[in-house]
This record gives C-alpha cells, structure tokens and sequence, in this order.
C-alpha cells in the first residue's frame, strides 16, 4: 500500500505537538509585556502640545518650583494645571511678542482655555490624590521621572497597577523627606532602607495592608 | 457486508455481542457507516434540528453579548438560574462516559467496548456544553481570563484561591483535556483503519493526520495498550473529583439548601445517573438505525438500566436525607427552605422532579422494562427531565426565598433563557452527529477483541 | 412606559421603505420621519437616564445595542490585554477663581421651597456643578437634614427633559422679544389700570417678590393676583379665619410633648417644618441608658402613613370620620361639651383613655390635625390645644408666613368667573401647573384658553404650557437668587450656584419686567430689597452673613396669644358623613407631590413608604374592602364621584381603614416628559373643590384588565422566629432590657475557620435605630445621589433589579387591618466575617484594613456569587448597561469621586467610602486623628431623625459605639455569624397602660 506522506512529516507532528506548549507560554509572555509597552501606556513618548512647554527649561534652567505652577498639589487631589494667568505673570514682560507664545496670550485675551494634551491619564475609576502623596513624602521625581530634563513633557512610568503596588508594598523604599519632595534628582543621604523607614515612622504611613486595601485607591 | 440473517439478535446468550460477527464483518459494518456517501434519514433529519437549535444558540449569544445578561430571567435575589443550571446538567452527562471508558477498563468489564466510544464523544460534547456557561453567565465575559491565574501580569492581582469558582476553572479544564486526550488516543488505531479504507485521498489525508502514522505495529500496540491505562488512571478519579469540586458551589455558600456537607456523594451520584440516561438516549436509536443490535446487545442497555436504577437510588436516599436533615437540624432557615420547596410557588417543579428521577425510575427494577427498548428510551428521556429539573430546584427554589423575606423575588425564565439552553442541546447533538458521520461510533478493534476469533487467536499465541 | 407608545422597530422602518426607489425612497423616508412612531422610535433610541431603562429584553434593534454589541466584541478583542487610553485634554481656568481648588467641593447655602415655605440646604459644587443636596445645620427648618424633593432636585435641576427655549405659540423667540411684548402690554393694560391683568402664582412667602407684586398692583391698581396650590394648607388658612377671625400660623414644639394626638396628621414625613418636628419628636423616643422617657403617639389616619407607623396606638379611621372623632375627644378634655360615645364603635373606644392621657398631661401634650383634614378639625385642635394649656409650649400662634394668605380655592374661583365674564386680556400663569392641578369642575383646560393671551412660565413644557401662547423657561432654583420663609418664618435667602442652562429667568424676574424698577436681573433685586429693610449699619456685612449663612438669624415670627371663637365650635351644618357609601380619599403623593416631581426619576423610582410602590400610584383599599368588593391588587376598578369617573388599578394595602378609597395625586401626566408621562392615573379628574381631600359617594365597579405594579418589596409578613425586627414596650424593657431578644442566640466567635482581622488604626462601623427611623426615604434618595446610583424605570423594578444600595424594608405584624408596621433600613452590613468576599473568584470585593468590604467595580467580572451568598441581599447588579453614559447635562450629575459603574458589574454601599478617605487624607495632612462626626455618610446626613450614626468602632467614645453598647443593640441575622458592623437598636412601643395591658 502506497505511503500517503513523506517520512518527514513524522518530524513535523512531533515539533507541532511540542511547540503548542511553548508557543502558549510566548504569548502570554507577549501581551504582558506588549500592556506594559510604550506602546500601551504612551510612557516615554513625549506629547504634542499646543504650545511646546518645556519643563526643561522652566523647572530645569530656571529653577521654579513646581508649585509655583501647580498651586493645588499640595491641598488637592488634582495637581492644577495653571490657568493662563499664571503664565502671563512672567510673559505678558518677557518673551511677550514671541509667535510661540500666541496660543497663551491668544487664551488671555479671548478668555478661552488652552487645550492641553494630557499625559498622566488614570483609568477613571482610579482616585489618585496628589496632596496625600506630598505630605508623605513622595517626591514629584518618584512618579514623574526627571521632569527637568524634559523638553516635551512625556509620562515617565508604565502607570500600571503593578507599578503602583511597588511603592504601595513598601513605602519606605521610595519615601524622602518632606523638604525635598519638589526636588530633582535627589539622592538619599545614607541608606534608603533606613531612612526610608525612619520617614515611614515619622509621617505616619499607613502599613502594606491599609495601603494595599482596594478602597484606598478605588471606589 | 453480512448479510441480516447471520447476525440475527439472540435474546437468550449473555454474550457481550451476537455470534456470526468476523473481523472483518465487524470492521465492515463499523466503517461502513462513515466510509459511505449516502446517509439515511434519520441522521439527515436530526443533524438538521441539531443545526437550526444551533443557530439559535448563536443568535441567543450575540443578544447576550450586546446587551446583558439581563436578557435572562435573573433578578435580585435569583442571580443564578438558567446558565448554572444548565452548566451542572452538562457536567454530570458527561460522568457516565469517563465511567465507561475509564473505571470500566480498569476494572476490565469487556461488554463497555462498544459503547466506550459514542460514550465518550458524549462526554467531551457534554463538557463542551457545559464549559460555556461559566462564561457566558459573566456580566463581562471578556474579562474570563482574570478567574485563570496568569504570570507575568500587570496589575499585581491573582484569582481568590477560598472561592469555589476558582476551582471549578481548575476541575473542568483538566475534566475536559483528559477526556479529549483519553478518546483521542482511543481513536488511534481505528483512525488508522479508516485511512486505509478510505476510498477517496482527501479522505486518506484527514484520516492519516489524525491517526499520526498509526501503523498497528506490536510497538504501536504496546505503547497504546500503556497509554490508555495509563490515561485511564487519570481519568477515573476525575469522575470522582469534577462533580464534588462544582457541588462545593453551592456547599461553601451559606444558603438554606445548598449548605449542606452530603452534596459530593449526592451530585456525583446524580452525574452518572443523568449521563447513563443520556448514553441509552443515544444508544437506542443508534443501534436500531444503523442495525447495531448485534454490538450493541440487550446486555449493554441491560446493565446501562441496572447502573442508572442504582445512581437512581442513591439520589433517592439522598433527597430523603436531605429533607431529613433540613427539619433534624432544627434551623430555622433551613427547614423553610425545604418547606417553601415541597409547597411553596416552585412545589409543582419539585414534584414533578420527585416523580421523574424517584418514583417512575423504580419500574427498572423489572426485567421486563429493562428489556422494552422503547420503554427504556422513554425512561431515559424522564431521567435527564428529572435531573435537569434537580438543579433548577436546588439553585432557583433555594435563591428565590432566603434568609430576608423583604428581597424575596420569584425567578421567571424569559425566552432567552429557553433559546440558550435549547441552543445547546443543539450544539451538543449537532456535534455528536457529527461524529456519528465523520468516526468510526464503536471502536473497531476494542470490539474485534470480543470476538470468539480473537480468544483462538490469544491461545495459538499463548 | 415603552408599552404605551406605539412601538416601531427598524425592521418596520425597512418594510415601509420596501419597493422605494430614488426619489420616491427619499420621499417616503421623509414622511415616514414625519410620523409619531418614527419620532417615537428616536425617542427610543434617545438616552434614558432620568427614564430608566424601559425595553424589553427581546429586542436587539436599535442604533444604542448595535453599538453595544461592536462594542462587546471589540471588547473580547480587547482580550489582547493592551487597553489603550484614548487621549484626554485638559483646560486649566483662564483666570483662575480665588476659592475655587480644582478637585475639591464647595458649599454653598441656598434653600428650596415647597408651597412657597423654604427649607435651608447646602449645595454641594464640584468645579461649578452642583451634585449634591445636604440640609442646612444652621437653618431652623432643616438643622442640617434634608427631604426626599430637595435630594431629588439636583436631578431636576440636569433633567433634560426640561424646557429649554422661550416660545410663542411653539416658535422659538428671544427673551427680548418677549420683554417688548409684555411691556406694551402693560402700557395698553395702563389706560384700564390694568384691569385686564391677571397673575396666578404658586404660595408666596418671598418677601421680596411679594413687595414686587405689590409694586404691580400699585402701578396697575385693577390688576389682580392669585395664588393656586393643590395641596397646600387650605383647611389650617380657613380654620385661622373661623377660629382666630384672622390669619394665623401655627406651628409646634414636639420637644415638649409627652403625648402627642395625630388627627390624620403626617407630621413625620410632610408639611411644613415636618423635618425639624421629626427631629423633635425622635428626641423623646430616644431610649437609652441614660433616658428612659418616652412620648407617645396616637395616630388616627385612613391611609398609613409614615406617621403612622411611628404611632404607639394607632387608630384606622375614614378620613370623614376624624371630625367625629376630634369632636369627641374635644369633649373628653373638656374642650367642648359634646357627646363623648356615638354608635360607630370604632370612632369612640379610645376616647377615653386618650383624653385621660392628655388631660394627665396638661401643657406638655399636642394636638395636631392633618392639612388634609377640614377646617373644623383644625379649630377642634386648636381649641383642645388650649384648654390643654399646650398653646406657646407645644403649640405656637404666629402671623402667617405666607406674604398674602388667601383663601386659594375662592382666590382661583374668582379668576374663573373673570375669565368667563371675558374679563381676562392677559393671564400671566408664573410658575404652578393649574391645567392639570385644578379642582375638575373648573375645566381649567377650557377656561384658562378664554384669556386673549397667555403667558406661562415654568420648569417643563406641561399640559399648561399647551394652552398657553407663550411659555417662558424657568430657571430652577440653583440658577438664580431667591428668597422665602422658612416653616417658622425665618427669612431664607436662595443664591444661583450654576448659570442658568437653558436662560431660564425666575419668578422674580419676571414680575419686575412688569414694574417700572430698573430692569436689573434677580440678584440685585433681592438685594436693593433687603438694603431697603435692612435698619443699622454695615448693610454690606449683614448681607454677606446672611447670604453666606443662607438664612436672617433671629427672624422667626414672635408668637402671637389669639383665642379660639366659641361659634367656630359649632357642629357643622351637615352631620357628619352617614358610614353607607364608600369614601374617596385624595393625598399628595409621598415621593412625587402633587405632580410637580413626575419626571424625577429618582423620586419616581423611591418606594413609597409603607407599600413600596414605585412608578404608579393606585386605588388604595383595605383588605376588608378588597373583600367585601372582591378585588384583589392588580385588578382594574372603574371609579366614579359626582359624574366623573376614571379607571384605576387596585392596591390593598394592610392597614388602610376599609370603607374608603385613598388615591395619591400627581399620576397621569401628559406632558411631564419622559419619564413621568403615562405613569399612574390621574385622581385630579375626579379632584373638586368642595371635597378637595375626601368626600363620601364614590362607586366602584371592577372592570376588565389587570395592571401590573412594581414594587421594591413583595414580602411584608414578619417571621419572628428569624429576628429581623427586635421589639418590645418600654415597660418590658425597663423591667428586663434583654427582654426584646428574648429567643435570639449570637453563635461564639470561634466557629469560623478564618483567623480574625486587626484593626489598628480605624474601625468603621453605624448602627440604626429601629425607634427613630420613619421610614421617609430621604436617606434611599441622599444615597442614591451621591452614589450615581442610576434609575432603571419600572419594568426593571418588577423584576427586582432596582439599583438603590441602601433599601428600608417594611414589615407588618398582627391584624392585616391595624398591623404593626415596622421600617428596617438595609445598607450593606460591611460583615466582619463576610460570605461574599469569600466567594468572589477574582477578589474584586474584599476586607479593608479599616473593615469595609470594599467593592472593585472595575475588577469585578460579574459571576454574582458573592450576591447570591449575601444573606441581607443588598448587593445591585448592573443587569444591563444602566448608567447613563450619553446624555450631556446628566454627566454634570455625576459625584466625580464616585465610580459610574457600567454593565455586567455588581455594585453596593460602602459607607460612602469617598467621604471616608476624603476625611482620612485631611485629617493625615495635619497629622491628626479623623474627629468623631467629621465623617457622615449621605444616608446619616440626610436623616431627619438622626437613626443613622456612623463611626469609628475603635473609639469607645464615638456615638457608634455608644450606641452599640445599647442593651437596645442587635445584629440582622446574628445567628448566621456574619457578625455586621452594621447594627440596630431594637424597637419601642410606649403603649397605653389603658388601652393595652
């Protein structure tokens, strides 16, 4: 009787019926690694806005203080973005006839709101509280990265939940002191661990459990 | 093809099948209902209801989808109905085949040959059936993965291990990789004699993937014979573990009627009941239209009815301890919910369940209906009735009217209800015909080793 | 409400257009578009929110679910796990407002009105929307609880069903337009002193207003002004006349009352001030360790109420009947001298007792008679209350609070008559709905059309507005500056917290459009007005105080002595109705009022008290008169009074004295908007003003047709053996305080597996007291706001799948026609040992460190074990997608710190976790413990009897755990060992050693 397939195709059903194994396990390797991707969570990727504010240049070359802008950060969920008027404090002297800066001087006189892209986007059902995190000791850097060396403000973490339980696990591996919050680039003097600890005590943060309860951070 | 007379029934032999049967006879008849162009009637009509129930099954689930589960029936406090319903009814059809195929060969019961098979496809589209409604009854069913635990994930959350659900995911995962690997298998050897007789190539080629290079060398039957005991170890305890980890469903929860340590022994007792019921629902008409009366002997619906009065027994004394228990305990809830059961708004359902699965199933005990084969058909059918109706009871009755009189709500079936269960009494023949058509329904060679030829041949060997 | 419109699907929509082509196709589409039920059909498809969800489960047509089902199936191909976030902008203040932190709430004080008395609230603001109602602490009318109306009227106020245009004979015109219109009108009206003028409004109490119209009538002295309120206090207006020979107010002091007497009064749940008499009168039923006193009440109502429920001794009596009644008590006290015993047994068997009772306790005992009662009842009270020494103790005179009280049903006759003598040019119908509130006779519909213009302002385009040429949008309360009179007469002042949305203008508006004052907008009206009564310096910071605190401090009306004429006492002209026939019974309804709220979805969607019943009104009856009819809840009744007759579904209702027939008011809108048209029936058709509450001669006869109701709650029958309420007299409790759990066993903590929690820092917990709660709703309401609970309209209801989170069961006991009725209010229990964390596979409801079972709408994948498992039930189910995602004015509803939970998602109270951690991270930032009360959930908050106490367990010292260190104290199913951080105390009779051994 008359083979109906070449010897090889012996080979071929042994690699299939192996390989579905593998191939499973890639996968799923894949998507995960594909949710936490720039792609994905947009992290890395610097964002077109409608005037190309450079907190490189603000934060970084001049050195305001974050909160000379975001005013709420410390007394409100919301970090606020500053209203036109704030802008102008500096731009209605200096800069005040650069085209760049049409769109701004544009909002002031039309009293309409610039249209900023946001960047740091929480699923909704995500309660995120700046000002708790402030007077805990979470600096700006921690979540934002290096904000003063953005030319064009870009999302610095994969803003996922995995990444949120690290800090919310164990706190004291991120904690600083309150006075150097706005700071960037700080460098724990001494041991983190230690001193992480010690703040931990100090502030009063909450232990794993209370910040790992699911209301803490969804309702 | 034997010609009628040589394989005439013979009433009076306790023999596993009719004498008159060759190799090659057996082969030729098995084969023949595959290996052939035309199909009679009978498969065309039902393949053809098996195929209109399975697009409303498909029409049932697109509304489902694009609008809610809320197109059931299900209210507060009645969140289950319908879809768990349904989900236990399948599970436990399933048993009787993994019994067949599994406990029966361990225990070498040769008259289980020519039924292991059509048993165990019936089992594989039974856990199909029954896996679908885990995820279909979801609010968000898209979201199903969450309930497997999954590494690397992103938000840092597995599955709750303390819940039931979870372990339901586990148990009919494994149910159904074990069944399909264990017919799979058994498959083999008579894959690979359909490749040879295949008339056609395209034939040839889907017969000869299937059977992977089965050559039916004493290598070959070697490592098959070890395999299949091998997989039947694994299977055996299944029959066992499916049915105790769904009946925790309801045991963990603290329900008046479903909080109840017995479940276990009581459900899996009530699986293999059902599923012998459904092997006869499938047996008798099988044998009559494709004349396999002469592999498929009185003996076999015999002893399928004895197992089925058995299971039926064993489910009587559990409704009696139950009840018992409900009023022995002395708690309050309890003993209202079996009141509420036997004469409240759902009295009549339990009744009739009373009826279909205790009192009309004692008439086996007579040899005379064990031997009327329509008889039988019928009784069947009233045992799958029965047992469906069970969990209707257990789940709806229990739901409807708990602990707060002041949430208490009737359940009422809508439409989609019906469409979604019938749809998948639909999938489940629909597939089965399927089989019917494409693969051999009795295993060739397991049936071969019954015949007289073959003992001679075991003694020339030995 | 979809079953009575006309129904067409697209597939009809395909079918009409079959066989068209080219133009002809277009021409069909076009008249096809022109028909109603193709409109209707777009309605359909439109968003429902403030309707709720109203098709039925078979249909799969339709624009909303093809888009659902794309949008289930790019879901499961979002299965590919990379959940992409669409884009977002955000558009910071150009100048950003000092107060105003982006991301935190502000309040403001302002206060609503019903039958022009206002009630002092708090509004809460989020970024210029207003989301929430709270009562105002300071204001004497609420101290800081809140009514059913008020929490509903944020809803009202997003509503898009409102009118939104200014219109004259249905085009669309400008508020300009109007403005020249009426002021030449006015110039016209001035040859004739405005003779041809007329005003109708609703009460007035604004001072401010009234000095307006008075500016009105000044400048056109012929002009004449009305007032019309369908169920305002027009018996208590007439009887201070009888009685007084002068307007006089009244108003009570519950605070000194150890017995109080309810002459069909529904003191607890409505009427003016019923908030802080609530308040009042819970304090004396407060039964605690240290206060072992107890008022007493003794009820006497046809339909019960939430009064009723409250009563110690509680006496079904027909509305006709009460006077008899009052007479004979008033005689009992020595009031009058009249007959003490009458043939009606009923009538007379507590007269006695009571009258011994009250007379035991002279000067600190009330009498109080319903508004729905007749004048003369009102006059028997008032003369009880005096001979009872009750009057500047319990009972205090007052001048009316109303600007200008009249008599409102011979006020609306008069205006009648002109419009039949043609008298009537201009007829300016500010605010009301008279078309469809007024007494039937009138034939308002016709009469108003003989006015030559008619000019309509109002909230909706209503059956009113159809008759009228030109309607004028309204602007709702928190759109503009007002100003009223609280219960007590304390000067209330109203301020816009959102421009209005539609351009509405108020009533004060436009009365000033009328006068020849500048035409300045409502703010500086109110103002000029109160600068010109302010008296002393700095009228600058009185006004910011007052505006700021939302009310004039001090301003109550001083108690006035005035006697009671002896011939007010005198038996009425027609004895009191013969017992024969049946008698019809009308009442405001106790979720929608008089009409005024029917499109309100959440006050149609609130269960009424004591039945349960939503979306409907219905012929209440009593079981005996079911019996004795042979009718049974469902069945059809055709109903007839002096000619008129309507048909009218019937519900019996245990407890609901037999001989009459109780219908609420407001059903049967036609032009309400979505969600209240063809709800109910409608009792203003059989309404007239010579029986404007009750009246004998009705016949019934059942017809054909069965109706189905939608009720919260099927089962009212109490199983004792279960324990779900505890009660007992006060007697039995102060000679045993376990006597009222007496049969109740708590298994030891032990038996579960699980190791217990710790809870270090906070430990939340609330107990409910069972003595105080009456049962109002306000609290289903407040919860439902704050919450985004959405509203899931009648059909859902009937299949149980209501959405509110917190529920008040209602439970009776004892003879179906007096039961004891007994309010249970069910939140989540938050058990420690919780069934339905247990069984969630995917951990999406869980411990918090603090106790709460928290619920993670966004985890959870919607298997509804953890419902199933939950032995109190009060765990909602999005069966389907519920929440309103589409309708634009209903998204500046939403509580932004609250999840909108979507479809296939269970949901549940979680003690207004969103304010917990508010105050949490306040108080953190300052380094502090969260104070004892610095936390109130919406439900406690808002409860006029204060029966909800929320707290920290862990403080031995807060008034949770205080409470629950009651003897009083008891878990729901204790025995079941979820061990609840939710708890009761127990119930309290105080029952007439007399009446009841």
């Amino acid at each position: 009787m008359s083979q109906i397939f070449h010897h090889s195709t012996n080979t071929l059903a042994r690699v299939t019926i192996f390989g579905g194994v593998f191939i499973l396990g890639f996968v799923s390797w894949a998507l995960a690694e594909l949710d936490t991707s720039a792609y994905a969570t947009r992290a890395t990727q610097a964002r077109e806005q409608p005037v190309p504010f450079s907190h490189a240049h603000h934060a970084g070359g001049l050195g305001l203080d974050c909160r000379y802008c975001h005013t709420t950060v410390e007394t409100s969920g919301f970090a606020n973005i500053p209203p036109t008027k704030t802008c102008m404090n500096c731009h209605s002297e200096i800069w005040s006839t650069s085209p760049m800066l049409e769109p701004v001087r544009a909002s002031f006189r039309t009293n309409t709101s610039i249209n900023w892209v946001r960047v740091h986007d929480l699923p909704d059902f995500v309660y995120f509280n700046h000002s708790i995190h402030i007077s805990k000791g979470v600096g700006c850097e921690t979540c934002h990265g290096r904000v003063d060396r953005m030319p064009l403000t870009w999302q610095d973490a994969s803003l996922r939940m995995q990444w949120c339980l690290n800090c919310h696990r164990h706190p004291d591996r991120y904690v600083r002191p309150r006075e150097d919050v706005t700071m960037m680039g700080y460098e724990p003097a001494g041991d983190q661990e230690q001193i992480g600890r010690q703040l931990v005590k100090q502030y009063h943060i909450q232990d794993a459990r209370a910040l790992t309860s699911c209301s803490t951070c969804h309702r | 093809m034997p010609d009628e007379q040589e394989v005439l029934e013979d009433n009076t032999t306790r023999a596993v099948i009719a004498p008159g049967y060759t190799f090659g006879t057996v082969t030729d008849q098995i084969a023949s209902v595959v290996l052939t162009k035309h199909q009679p009637m009978f498969w065309v009509a039902c393949f053809g209801v098996a195929f209109s129930l399975l697009l409303l099954f498909l029409w049932a689930i697109v509304l489902l989808m694009a609008k809610g589960v809320g197109i059931w029936g299900i209210r507060t406090p009645v969140m289950w109905a319908f879809a768990i319903t349904n989900f236990v009814w399948w599970i436990g059809i399933g048993h009787a085949g993994t019994l067949i195929s599994a406990i029966l060969l361990l225990l070498n019961q040769q008259w289980r040959n020519s039924i292991n098979r059509f048993a165990e496809a019936m089992t594989l589209f039974a856990v199909a059936c029954a896996g679908m409604f885990p995820l279909l009854h979801l609010g968000r069913p898209w979201l199903f993965y969450w309930l497997f635990p999954y590494f690397p994930t992103t938000i840092g959350v597995q599955p709750n291990f303390r819940s039931p659900l979870v372990w339901d995911v586990f148990a009919v995962s494994t149910y159904g990789t074990v069944s399909l690997l264990f017919w799979y298998v058994g498959l083999m050897p008579d894959l690979g004699t359909l490749r040879d007789r295949a008339k056609n190539r395209i034939g040839k080629m889907i017969y000869g993937v299937m059977s992977m290079g089965w050559r039916g060398s004493a290598k070959h039957w070697s490592i098959f014979e070890t395999a299949s005991l091998l997989l039947a170890g694994l299977a055996t305890p299944l029959v066992l573990s499916v049915h105790t980890v769904v009946s925790f469903d309801f045991t963990i929860a603290i329900l008046p009627g479903w909080h109840s340590t017995f479940f276990p022994p009581y459900f899996v007792a009530g699986a293999i009941y059902s599923g012998f019921a459904m092997v006869l629902v499938l047996a008798i008409p099988l044998r009559k239209v494709y004349h396999l009366e002469g592999l498929i002997t009185r003996r076999h619906l015999d002893n399928s009815a004895k197992l089925m009065l058995a299971t039926g027994e064993i489910v009587a004394y559990a409704y009696i301890m139950e009840t018992f228990l409900a009023w022995y305990s002395g708690d309050v809830y309890e003993q209202a919910a079996f009141w509420h059961r036997m004469t409240g708004p759902y009295a009549i359902t339990y009744w009739v369940l009373i009826t279909c699965n205790i009192i009309l199933p004692q008439a086996l005990w007579s040899k005379r209906v064990r031997n009327n084969t329509p008889v039988l058909f019928i009784w069947s059918l009233i045992v799958l009735v029965g047992m469906w109706l069970e969990r209707y009871i257990i789940i709806v009755s229990s739901l409807a009217q708990d602990f707060l009189p002041s949430s208490w709500s009737l359940f009422q079936a809508t439409r989609w209800d019906w469409a979604t269960f019938l749809g998948t009494i639909g999938l489940f023949t629909f597939l089965f015909f399927l089989f019917i058509r494409l693969l051999p329904m009795i295993s060739i060679f397991e049936v071969r080793t019954l015949l007289p030829q073959a003992k001679v041949e075991e003694e020339v060997r030995g | 409400m979809s079953d009575l419109r006309k129904k067409l699907d697209l597939a009809a929509v395909r079918a009409r257009l079959e066989g068209a082509r080219g133009r002809e196709y277009w021409r069909s589409l076009d008249d096809l578009a022109s028909t109603e039920e193709f409109q209707d059909l777009l309605e359909r498809e439109f968003p429902r929110q403030a309707i709720g969800w109203s098709e039925d489960e078979n249909s799969v047509d339709g624009r909303r679910n093809f888009l659902k089902l794309m949008g289930a199936s790019l879901a499961l191909a979002g299965l590919t796990a990379c959940t992409k976030q669409p884009v977002e902008h955000i558009m910071p203040y150009v100048r950003q407002p000092e107060e105003l932190i982006p991301g935190k709430p502000l309040f403001f004080a302002t206060a609503t009105t019903l039958n022009g008395v206002a009630s002092g609230v708090l509004a809460e603001s989020h970024e210029g929307r207003p989301t929430k109602i709270e009562g105002n602490p300071e204001h004497p009318g609420t101290l800081g609880a809140c009514d059913p109306f008020s929490q509903a009227s944020v809803l009202q106020l997003y509503d898009p069903d409102r009118a939104q245009v200014l219109t004259y004979e249905g085009e669309v015109r400008s508020w300009a337009a109007f403005l020249a219109e009426l002021r030449n009108i006015v110039v016209r009206q001035r040859l004739k002193n405005g003779a041809g003028i007329r005003i109708l409004t609703e009460t007035v109490t604004s001072p401010t207003l009234a000095a307006q119209l008075h500016a009105v009538q000044q400048a056109l002295p012929a002009a004449k002004w009305h007032q019309w309120e369908p169920a305002g206090p027009h018996s208590a207006r007439t009887s201070a006349m009888q009685a007084f020979g002068q307007p006089v107010h009244t108003r009570y002091n519950f605070l000194n009352a150890n017995v109080v007497v309810s002459l069909d009064s529904d003191f607890l749940a409505s009427g003016a001030g019923y908030l802080r008499y609530a308040r009042e009168f819970s304090a004396r039923r407060r039964v605690r360790t240290d206060q072992t006193t107890m008022n007493r009440l003794y009820a006497v109502e046809p339909m019960p109420t939430a009064t009723g429920t409250k009563a110690d001794h509680r006496l079904p009596l027909r509305a006709g009947d009460v006077e008899e009644f009052a007479r004979a008590l008033a005689a009992g006290v020595g009031a009058t001298n009249g007959p003490q015993s009458g043939q009606n047994g009923d009538i007379y068997k507590w007269i006695g007792p009571i009258s011994r009772d009250l007379l035991a306790n002279k000067g600190a005992s009330l009498v109080i008679a319903g508004e729905c009662q007749p004048p003369i009842v009102h006059t028997l009270a008032h003369a009880m209350n005096a001979a009872l020494g009750n009057v500047g103790k319990t009972v205090i005179y007052s001048d009316p609070v109303e600007a200008k009280p009249v008599d409102q049903v011979a006020s609306l006759q008069d205006l009648v008559n002109d419009l039949d003598a043609g008298a009537v040019d201009v007829l300016l119908i500010l605010g009301g709905n008279p078309v469809f509130t007024a007494p039937v006779e009138l034939g308002m519909r016709d009469r108003i059309q003989k006015a030559r213009l008619r000019i309509r302002l109002g909230l909706y385009e209503d059956e009113t507005s159809e008759v009228c040429q030109w309607h004028l949008p309204e602007a709702h309360y928190l759109e503009t500056w007002s100003d009223g009179r609280a219960y007590d007469g304390t000067i209330t002042l109203m301020q816009p917290l959102i421009e209005p949305l539609y351009g509405g203008r108020s009533v004060l508006e436009i009365v000033t459009m009328m006068t020849d004052l500048p035409q300045t907008g409502a703010y500086e009206t109110i103002r000029s007005y109160w600068a010109s009564q302010h008296t002393g310096g700095d009228f600058e910071g009185w006004w910011r105080r007052a505006v700021h605190d939302g009310l004039v401090a001090d301003t109550a009306l001083p108690a006035k002595t005035v006697a009671v004429r002896g011939d007010a006492l005198a038996p009425a002209a027609q004895a009191p109705q013969a017992g024969g026939s049946l008698e019809v019974v009308f009442r405001p309804d106790p979720t929608i009022y008089d009409g005024r709220f029917a499109n309100n979805g959440w006050l149609q969607e609130l269960p009424k008290p004591v039945s349960k019943l939503t979306w409907d009104n219905a012929a209440i009856i009593g079981p005996g008169t079911a019996h004795s009819l042979n009718v049974d809840t469902g069945d059809m009744l055709e109903v007839s009074y002096q000619g008129h007759s309507l048909r009218a579904p019937v519900w019996i209702q245990p407890g609901h004295v037999n001989g009459s027939v109780t219908m609420h008011l407001g059903y049967g809108r036609t032009r309400s908007g979505r969600a209240g048209d063809g709800m109910g029936f409608n009792p203003y058709g059989l309404r007239t003003a010579k029986a404007l509450w009750h009246d004998t001669g009705l016949e019934v006869r059942k017809t054909s047709g069965s109706y189905l109701f939608a009720t919260t709650q099927n089962e009212h029958a109490l199983d004792t053996r279960r324990h779900i309420i505890r009660q007992g007299t006060l007697n039995e409790y102060l000679k045993n305080p376990e006597s009222v759990h007496e049969g109740a066993e708590v298994p030891p903590r032990t038996l579960t597996l699980y190791p217990e929690f710790k809870y270090e820092g906070y430990a939340w917990g609330m107990a409910i007291d069972l003595n105080a709660c009456t049962g109002c709703g306000a609290c289903v309401v407040a919860c439902q706001a704050e919450n985004n609970i959405a509203v899931v309209g009648k059909d859902q209801v009937r299949r149980s799948r209501a959405m509110h989170w917190l529920r008040v069961d209602a439970y009776y006991s004892g003879d179906p026609d007096n039961p004891a009725i007994y309010n249970q209010p069910v939140p989540c229990q938050q058990c420690e040992d919780a069934p339905c964390e247990l069984v969630c596979p995917v951990q999406a409801t869980s411990h918090s460190s603090e106790g709460l079972n928290d619920m993670v709408y966004n985890r959870c994948v919607g298997t509804r074990y953890c419902s199933n498992n939950c032995p109190y039930k009060v765990r909602r189910f999005n069966f389907y997608l519920f929440s309103d995602y589409e309708t634009p004015s209903l998204k500046l509803l939403h509580n932004p710190d609250v999840t909108v939970r979507s479809r296939g998602v269970m949901e549940k109270c979680t003690y207004c976790v969103q304010r917990i951690n508010y105050a949490k991270i306040e108080s953190e930032k300052e380094n502090r413990k969260v104070r004892e009360g610095e936390i109130q959930t919406a439900c406690q908050a808002t409860c006029p009897t204060e029966a909800i106490v929320f707290g920290n367990l862990n403080d031995p010292n807060s008034r949770a755990s205080r409470m629950k260190a009651e003897k009083l104290n008891y878990a729901l199913l204790a025995d079941l060992n979820t061990r609840p951080r939710t708890t009761y105390l127990a119930s309290l009779r105080n029952p007439n050693p007399e009446i009841e051994a």
